[in-house]
């Protein structure tokens, strides 16, 4: 022992010194070789963005994983299929149109250059990223993984009863046109931008998108069958996989740290520290609010409330992140935690078929993040920007933001409602009755997630909710 | 021979087999069940929906046993398996016509 201390003595500042030495000498390599401080920050802020963008890639494991949790077994890989494809369909799709519809060069509502994006477009025809000093094939990439987001959930929204073709056909359709054009319109050097409108991660451009998709993929669906009872009393059909749920719920979390300290693709110290914290405020806030509203409402602190609750926080901070304090953002959480539940419950009763709170998280969040950001900006943030009404700004911000709020949902509803309507008709939409029953991953798919474990099915409650007979007692759903 | 089927708690398997050791019960087969009695089933709830789950997880054990032997074997298994609340389960005894070991052949009491 003490001759290696011995050793130490002398290897430890040998060491060091031979560290220094190096990596004196490599920056005189460095300079001499011409690689600039300025070039290093270009690497920095490359390397971050595209770490950032990896972690928001990774979410789409996160949603697969949430919504089969929250779902039946016998559908668990049609939607994981679903969770899967989505991403390849996105990437060609964005990579094809959308990023040039959404940051190519254009007009004040759609961008009109820029398709099929490849690196000699760099430094030319994108000037709405040209804020952002990284290559265009990283900047692409950042944006392409939002996309996909996007494009993901909505997938929660049709679960279990939609055909896996006409999901993927939306997708394209999503992705390639309706995302990008109301992203043009905010962060693509667009009308909404112009006015003012600041959505820094993408509450409104992502969040509500996908969420206003879903809705009228869910309004054109129709409720599972057997959710609710011919007196419209929602019947619960519970979730297979709690632990699955749960760690979707941790990848999204840890996926978030990417999706809102990402949106300033750069490495700037300050304001990525900033973000991080208020998007964990958030996300804690938000799951613990929900929590406590479950358990007081429903008597239980119902967990599937809580992994909602932790997403809707999340949600709520996409776009005020860059804006506000840490203070504002435990309240935007609490607010969105005891939102989402009450939102679960306020779909059920008017039998919006929900599977996985998707609406509740996505777009009632996505709106009250949009206006959270009129209320709780402040100019004096890592974000910029102008004041909310809390920091002496006045209505005009918050105007902007509730404007912004109805245009893009107004556009999305429209235009998406046109697109499914349009698959609806040429290659139809959902399930017939018995494919349903027997589950998609037979049917459709051709193979099941857990071959060898028995199906746990009521069978007798869900031949009565088809018949549209009176159940008995209250009965839940579990095939 | 009999064939003693009983529907147990699943947490009292672990006692139901060792007083059926000690009775001298050389084997046995588990599975899980589902079943109702005149247990009533316990309330959950999903998400603001209430429901009643019928079905109650329990485990059904199977022996075989010579004759002079199913009075001990229904002994211990009730013994091992009550708890005095509804839903302790219930036995089976039935007549059984053969039996056989399937690695000799053999036939009778003697494959049990």
């Amino acid at each position: 022992m003490r001759a290696f201390r011995k050793r130490l003595r002398v290897l430890v500042p040998g060491f060091l010194a031979g560290v220094i030495c190096l990596s004196v000498s490599r920056t005189a390599f460095a300079e001499e070789a011409g690689v600039t401080t300025a070039e290093l920050k270009v690497i920095a802020d490359t390397v971050w963005t595209l770490v950032a963008a990896f972690l928001v890639f990774w979410m789409n494991a996160g949603f697969g994983c949430v919504e089969s949790g929250f779902t039946r077994a016998k559908n668990a890989v049609n939607i994981l299929g679903k969770n899967f494809v989505v991403f390849g369909i996105a990437s060609l799709s964005y990579w094809a149109i959308g990023f040039g519809l959404m940051f190519g060069d254009g007009n004040a509502v759609l961008g009109t250059t820029g398709f099929f994006v490849n690196p000699s477009q760099d430094g030319a025809g994108f000037s709405s990223l040209d804020w952002a000093n990284i290559p265009l094939f990283a900047k692409f990439f950042f944006q392409l993984v939002f996309a996909g987001t996007a494009a993901t959930i909505v997938s929660g929204c049709v679960a279990e009863r939609i055909h896996y073709w006409s999901y993927m056909l939306f997708s394209v359709f999503l992705v390639a046109l309706v995302y990008p054009i109301a992203g043009h319109w905010i962060w693509g050097g667009g009308w909404l931008g112009a006015l003012g409108f600041q959505d820094f991660a993408g509450s409104t451009v992502v969040h509500s998108v996908g969420g206003w998709a879903g809705l009228i993929g869910i309004l054109l669906l129709g409720p599972r069958t057997g959710k609710y009872d011919p007196s419209g009393k929602p019947l619960p059909i519970p979730g297979h996989n709690m632990a699955l749920a749960f760690l979707g719920g941790m990848i999204l979390w840890l996926g978030w740290f990417g999706f809102n300290p990402g949106s300033f693709m750069a490495a700037d110290a300050r304001g990525i520290s900033h973000v991080v914290v208020t998007t964990n405020l958030a996300c804690s806030a938000g799951l613990l609010a929900a929590t406590v509203t479950a358990w007081v409402l429903l008597g239980k602190p119902d967990f599937s409330m809580t992994v909602n609750g932790a997403l809707a926080g999340l949600v709520a901070i996409t776009a005020p992140c860059a804006f506000v304090g840490a203070l504002e953002s435990v309240i935007i959480g609490v607010v969105g935690g005891v939102l989402v539940v009450l939102g679960v419950l306020a779909f059920d009763r008017l039998r919006i078929d929900d599977p996985v709170g998707a609406l509740s998280v996505h777009l009632l969040n996505g709106i009250w993040g949009t206006i959270a950001v009129g209320l709780f900006a402040s100019a004096d943030s890592p974000g910029g920007g102008a004041d909310g009404l809390l920091h002496g700004g006045g209505l005009k911000l918050l105007l902007v933001q509730l404007l912004g709020i109805v245009a893009v949902g107004a556009f999305t509803v429209i235009v998406s409602a046109i697109g499914w309507l349009v698959i609806r008709a040429t290659v139809g939409m959902r399930v017939d009755a018995e494919t349903e029953l027997i589950g998609l991953d037979i049917v459709e798919m051709g193979m099941e997630a857990y071959p060898n474990e028995p199906p746990h099915t009521s069978h007798a409650a869900v031949r009565r909710a088809a018949q549209n007979q009176p159940q008995p007692g209250p009965t839940a759903v579990t095939g | 021979m009999v064939k003693i089927e009983a529907i147990i708690r699943h947490y009292k398997l672990d006692e139901v087999k060792d007083a059926l050791t000690r009775a001298g019960v050389q084997g046995m087969t588990v599975t899980e069940v589902r079943g109702f009695g005149r247990q009533k089933g316990h309330k959950e709830q999903y998400r603001g929906a209430e429901y009643v789950v019928d079905f109650v997880p329990k485990l059904k054990v199977e022996v075989a046993v010579p004759d002079e032997l199913a009075e001990a074997a229904v002994e211990a298994i009730t013994t091992a398996g009550r708890t005095g609340q509804v839903g302790d389960g219930k036995i089976f005894v039935i007549p059984l016509s053969d039996a056989v070991r399937i690695r000799t052949g053999e036939r009778g009491e003697v494959a049990l």
